[in-house]
């Protein structure tokens, strides 16, 4: 039985196929729908709100344009991910024109995931701060991570890709990315423990 | 049993789910004997857990609206180029 389109359901391959044959009400919709995501992503990874931009628009002007390499192997979304970190990652390079970030740079072999502090947190360590501090101080730590690392944590945890679509989008492998996520998630959880630690408990950590 | 060194490169798969029932195992009984290592797998969980309740991120309209702008020209600019002549 063909799988059948509910009313509402948004079917992505035919919407993808009419975009190709030049419908724009099509791709209108692809956009519509996804442009809010690759926003985000971008700001993620630029930390720059023209730059997140720029990516978005040439994201979705490099898509229709290589609409045909298309295979529909992938998804669209994990495929447009992939323009979008491309295009992320070369405004990082112009803006640290004195500092390359190659995507595929080499990884020290494990010094980042020693771990310097633990200290058990604050039950809601959230409701400790506004949701503008909140947001600050989360995007901070996004931030000071290298962009190799930041890319994958991006994908994987706060877009949520699975680890094979984040391997496919970065072109890298799936070990990469898991031992990319690893050292993102515990640099990360470094950094907020500054925030979060419920005070006078650092002893424990020690013990 | 784990070593504290073994367990961090299992931390990932194990917050992921994707390890199998012996090695959950040996996880969990890790944890229970070493503090540090239960810490640094509780205050992981939860450090993902703040950035998935992130706000998500709205597009601003002006930023929208220069988008579509963006692609309408572009389709508009293709419709003429491949219009028959």
């Amino acid at each position: 039985m063909p799988a059948t389109t509910e009313p509402g359901i948004f079917d992505e391959s035919e919407l993808v196929a009419k975009a190709r044959e030049g419908d724009t009400a099509a791709y209108n919709q692809l956009v519509n729908k996804y442009s809010p995501k690759i926003y985000r992503l971008a700001k993620h990874i630029t930390q720059h709100e023209e730059d997140a931009e720029d990516v978005l628009q040439e994201t979705f002007l490099k898509a229709f344009e290589h609409l045909g390499d298309f295979q529909g192997q992938s998804k669209f979304y994990t495929w447009i991910v992939r323009i979008a970190v491309n295009e992320s990652l070369m405004k990082l390079r112009k803006r640290k024109s004195d500092r390359t970030v190659p995507l595929d740079e080499p990884l020290d072999t494990g010094e980042d995931t020693v771990v310097r502090e633990v200290a058990v947190w604050d039950e809601n360590p959230e409701q400790k701060y506004s949701r503008e501090e909140l947001g600050q101080i989360l995007d901070e730590a996004v931030q000071s991570l290298r962009p190799v690392f930041r890319t994958v944590f991006v994908l994987r945890d706060i877009e949520e890709l699975s680890t094979e679509e984040t391997a496919e989008a970065l072109g890298i492998s799936i070990p990469a990315v898991k031992s990319r996520l690893l050292r993102a998630r515990l640099q990360l959880r470094e950094k907020l423990t500054r925030f979060f630690k419920r005070k006078g408990d650092d002893v424990f950590a020690y013990l | 049993m784990l070593t504290c060194k073994e367990f961090l490169q299992e931390l990932n798969d194990y917050l992921d789910d994707a390890v199998d029932i012996e090695l959950r195992r040996h996880i969990e009984a890790h944890i229970t004997e070493c503090p540090n290592c239960f810490v640094i797998l509780d205050t992981t969980k939860k450090t993902i857990q703040v950035y998935k309740g992130m706000q998500p991120q709205v597009l601003p309209d002006e930023v929208s609206s220069r988008l579509n702008r963006a692609v309408e020209r572009m389709l508009t600019q293709k419709r003429n180029s491949t219009a028959p002549r």
